[in-house]
Parts: C-alpha cells; structure tokens; sequence
C-alpha cells in the first residue's frame, strides 16, 4: 500500500494531478452543501455541459480553453440561477435544454472541424494527465479563495442557504451571495471538468454533501464532513486508478458512490 | 403616532393591482390578524410591509421610533428546509445576521441573545436537536425565536398555525398571545383561521384586492365581512371540504407565486370547486 502511494508520487504528473483535483474536490464539495441544500444541484451538471460546449469552442477557435471557458461558464451559471428564481420558468426543464444543447453544440463544432478525437473523449471522461503546471497554481489561487470567501461568508452563506426569504427580509443580500455562490461553482468545474470529466465532474459537488447529510445533525458537521469526504473519496479513487489502470473521473464518482451507500446504511440504522 | 400607517397603498404586479385602496394603521401593543382567501393580496402585503415590494401607489410610513430593522418575521416553512441537517440552535442564531454588521462570526452577544430568546419560548431543550427531526409545532417554535432574534418590536407571522395539530395550534396561539400581553410586542399575524383570528387579536383586518373591514375583533364579529363568512359555514357545512381544499390551494401557493395570471387561475379553480352556498358567499362579500 505504502509502496503503491511512494510510486504514485514519483510521477510527476500523478503529483499534478493529485494536488489540483484535492483542492477543487474540496471547494467542489463545500459548495455543493449549499447547492443541494438550495436545490440547485442541477446548476451544477448543467455547467458542466455548458463547459464542455466552451472547450470545443476553444479547440476550434485554437483559443486557450480556460481563456474561453471560465468566463462562458460563469455567465451561464448567473442565467440558470436567475431562471431557477424565477418560478414561471420550469427551472428543471429549461436546464435540461441547456445542457443538451452546449452538449451538442461543442460535440458539432468538432466533428466539423478537427473530427471526434482523444480531446473529445478526455473532455467527456476526463484525464490525469490534462493538469500542466500552471493549472495547478490556478487550482491553488481557486482553492485559497474559494476557502477564504466561504470562511468570511460563512454566517450569511447558512442564512442564504437555510432561508431566502427571511434573509432577504432582515436586510441580507442575498442576489449578492447567490451570485457568488454561482461564480465560485462555475469556476470549479471549469477547472475540474478537464481532470474528472464534464460528465462526472458535478458528482464531487453532489455525492460529498449528500453523504454527509446521512449522519450529520448541525451545519457546521456537514460542512466539514462533506470537505474531508471529498477529498479522501478523491485520493480513494485515484489510488483506483492508477493501481487498475481505470479512468480518474470514473474511479472518484466509483469510490464517492460506495461511501455514499455506506452512509447512507450507517444513517439509516440510526434513525432506527 | 402610530407604529406603521398605509395610507391608500396599492400593490400590483406588472401593473396589475392586487390589493387597492389599502388605508390601516397600527399602533404599539396592537395584535392584528389580516385575514381573506387566497389570492387575496395576504403575501403581497406581507411583501410590502417587509419592504420587499414598493407600493404602486399611495404609502408605508413608520413612526413612534419604529423602523423597518424592527420588524421581526415568521415566514411560511419551505420544501426545502424540510430535512435541512442545522441544529435548532444554529438555526435560531441566524436571525442575529442582522446585529453583525461587517463582522464575519456570531459573538458571545449574539449567542447569548439566541439563548435568551430559545428560553423565551421554553425550547432551550430542542437547542442540540436536528432541525428536520423537530415537529411542526416544534420548527414555528424555533423559527419564531429566530425572528425575535431579529427583531422584537414588531412580529410579522405568515401563516404561523397553517399545517399545525389542533394541540399545537393552541400552543401557537397562547405562545403569540403572551409575547404580545406580557414582553409588548406588537403582532401582524397573516391567517386562514378566522375563528381563531377573531378569537385572539385585538385588530382584524379582512382583505379582498380591497379592505372589506378594518377595525377591532369585537366590531368585526358584529360586522357584515365576518357574519358573511359565519353564515355560509353553517348552511354549507363547507368546514371539512373547504378545509382540505383550502390545504390544497396553500400548497400550491407555497412557492410564493402569486402573480396575477397565477392568481386569476387559483380564483377560477377555487370557485368552480366551491359548492352552490360558497359561491353566494363570495357574491354577498
């Protein structure tokens, strides 16, 4: 086991990948408490498409993809949060519409252009080897701000979180927090989608959550339950990984999932 | 003066006016309830008198040193906040938001104060419980600290039995009642239950889009607006059916939308629902 860590580390890629997808794993799962608490979960899949959308339109444009797709991502998060808002809008649906069409688009985009290749497949799935040295400093400036704007806001992110309407009417602003909240998601999963996938990376903002939620009674429980499932799932699974030669992304939602059950055993007893 | 005055408020969406023609006053120590079906322009009040929603026309004023940060609320309970994992104490510390300012953490001022007012309401013992484990009665106990916790000059409660055991509707009602005789605190209570309305405030407001009586709970049992409603109760036995509809339609207002559409729909429903006897209610009304 030591061994198979020691060699792990050796890689320097492993390294890469290990300490970028550690921090986005933790900002990805202190996010997601107050997203599926809000009920936005789906905000965080639709993203994640809408990424993927945005990459293709950087491969084609022969842009730098994080040029294109951060500030694409952050705009389409402020809509479907305002749409979700909104309730004459099914909020569902009109993410569902969304999704699929960014989904299809980009796939279009580079079909017609350079044809469906590894790209294609490593943005789908992602890969550990799409980390390069300076997303690892970009995951490390995320991290620390996504650690300190969620410390600073913690009081009023519960407040937003728990309750909108009485936070709106003891003078809370809360567009301000939500807006927030949305810019910090998209940012996450802009730079996780290339590591775990654009179709798995909105499990590292769901499973966590959920799995503490199980057993956890207080907020505050939850909050860093869900942070240090995250990032233990996330080492569990690239372990996986590079030990069975099986995808990254596929191995962390693997190994998020087998906890999940676990808790969710361990919570149901409980209740008993 | 009085606490809080509208003066010929009309609030519309989109133009299109929900309540109109408003004119009330409250003064320090009233308890009173606003009652009227739905649709009736309940929430859309609740929504003004928070400050959430500016009035087309007429206005809100404040005085006798109250302002806007004095009025405490109770919102309706949402979907979501039904297996909410919070303790009841942090939920009840989040209604200190207000004192903080630009300091990021509750101090031991803000922790004390949450105590002070869980022990108010006799619920220190729900302070270590999980939120989503409490009962119905228990989660307006704790939410009701928290709005204490915001403000305790003026209490705001939306709905505050709807949903509620008979056993906790009584505990509700006395809890209200004595924050509103012993501590002083002025309550705006939004309610279906006029019975109960009529039984505990001392102000009754009957709202129709218009005001179809102001003035205090003895005078509305004298009035038309209440016998109206007596009167049809008795002869159509409507008590069981009404109720259960009733349920029904606050369930689907429970997201708060109450646009004009949505609520020209709702009142269409609700009278093609009613029986022969309600719909003369409505005429007589």
């Amino acid at each position: 086991m030591i061994e198979l860590i020691q060699e792990m580390f050796s890689y320097r890629f492993m390294l890469r990948a290990i300490t970028a997808g550690g921090l986005i794993s933790l900002c990805a799962a202190l996010l997601g408490v107050s997203l599926v608490l809000k009920r936005y979960s789906m905000i965080g899949d639709g993203l994640s498409h809408v990424g993927f959308g945005a990459l293709a339109l950087a491969t084609v444009m022969n842009a730098a993809p994080l040029a294109v797709a951060i500030p694409v991502v952050v705009a389409a998060a402020f809509f479907l949060l305002r749409i979700s808002g909104n309730s004459k809008i099914k909020g569902d649906a009109a993410i569902g519409l969304i999704s699929a069409g960014s989904l299809a688009i980009g796939v279009m985009m580079i079909s017609m252009t350079s044809g469906v290749n590894t790209d294609v497949y490593n943005y789908m799935f992602g890969s550990i080897l799409a980390m390069s040295d300076g997303d690892v400093w970009l995951c490390v400036g995320l991290a620390a701000v996504v650690l300190f704007l969620f410390v600073w806001c913690y009081t009023r992110m519960f407040a937003v979180t728990f309750d909108e309407t009485f936070a709106r009417a003891t003078g809370t602003r809360v567009g301000l927090y939500n807006g927030l909240l949305a810019a910090l998601t998209a940012v996450t999963i802009v730079l996780g989608m290339r590591l775990m996938g654009s179709l798995l990376i909105s499990s590292l903002i769901i499973f966590p959550a959920l799995t503490a939620m199980r057993v956890c009674k207080r907020f505050i429980s939850v909050i860093l339950s869900a942070g240090v499932i995250s990032v233990v799932c996330f080492f569990a699974g690239m372990m996986m990984s590079y030990a069975w030669g099986t995808p990254a992304g596929a191995s962390v939602v693997v190994v998020n999932l087998a906890v999940f059950l676990v808790f969710y055993v361990i919570g149901a007893l409980r209740e008993r | 003066m009085a606490y809080l005055t509208c003066e010929k408020v009309e609030l519309a969406y989109e133009g299109v006016p929900v309540v109109s023609d408003l004119s009330f006053a409250i003064n320090k120590g009233d308890y009173l309830c606003v009652v009227g079906e739905n649709g009736s322009g309940k929430s859309t009040l609740i929504k003004a008198l928070l400050g959430l929603k500016k009035p087309a026309a007429g206005k809100i004023t404040f005085g006798d040193g109250l302002t806007q940060k004095d009025i405490g609320y109770l919102p309706q309970q949402t979907p979501a906040q039904a297996d909410f994992p919070a303790s009841a104490f942090e939920v009840v510390l989040s209604g200190c938001l207000n004192r903080l300012g630009i300091k990021p953490f509750y101090g031991k001022a803000e922790k004390e104060r949450a105590w002070a007012n869980l022990k108010r309401l006799s619920a220190e013992h729900l302070a270590n419980s999980c939120y989503r484990d409490l009962s119905g009665g228990q989660k307006q106990r704790i939410l009701l600290a928290r709005a204490l916790c915001a403000a305790e000059k003026v209490l705001l409660l939306d709905e505050p039995v709807t949903g509620l055991d008979p056993t906790a509707v009584e505990e509700m009602y006395q809890l209200i009642k004595k924050l509103n005789r012993e501590d002083g605190i002025t309550v705006i209570m939004v309610s279906h239950d006029i019975h109960g309305a009529v039984r505990q405030a001392s102000h009754i407001l009957h709202l129709h889009n218009r005001p179809l009586f102001f003035g205090t709970a003895a005078e509305y049992r004298k009035s038309g607006a209440f016998n109206g409603v007596k009167a049809t109760e008795e002869t159509a036995g409507r008590s069981a059916e009404e109720s259960a509809l009733q349920k029904n339609t606050v369930g689907m207002i429970a997201d708060g939308s109450e646009s004009a559409a949505g609520r020209k729909m709702q009142a269409a429903e609700m009278t093609e629902k009613k029986t022969q006897n309600s719909v003369v209610r409505e005429e007589q009304l």
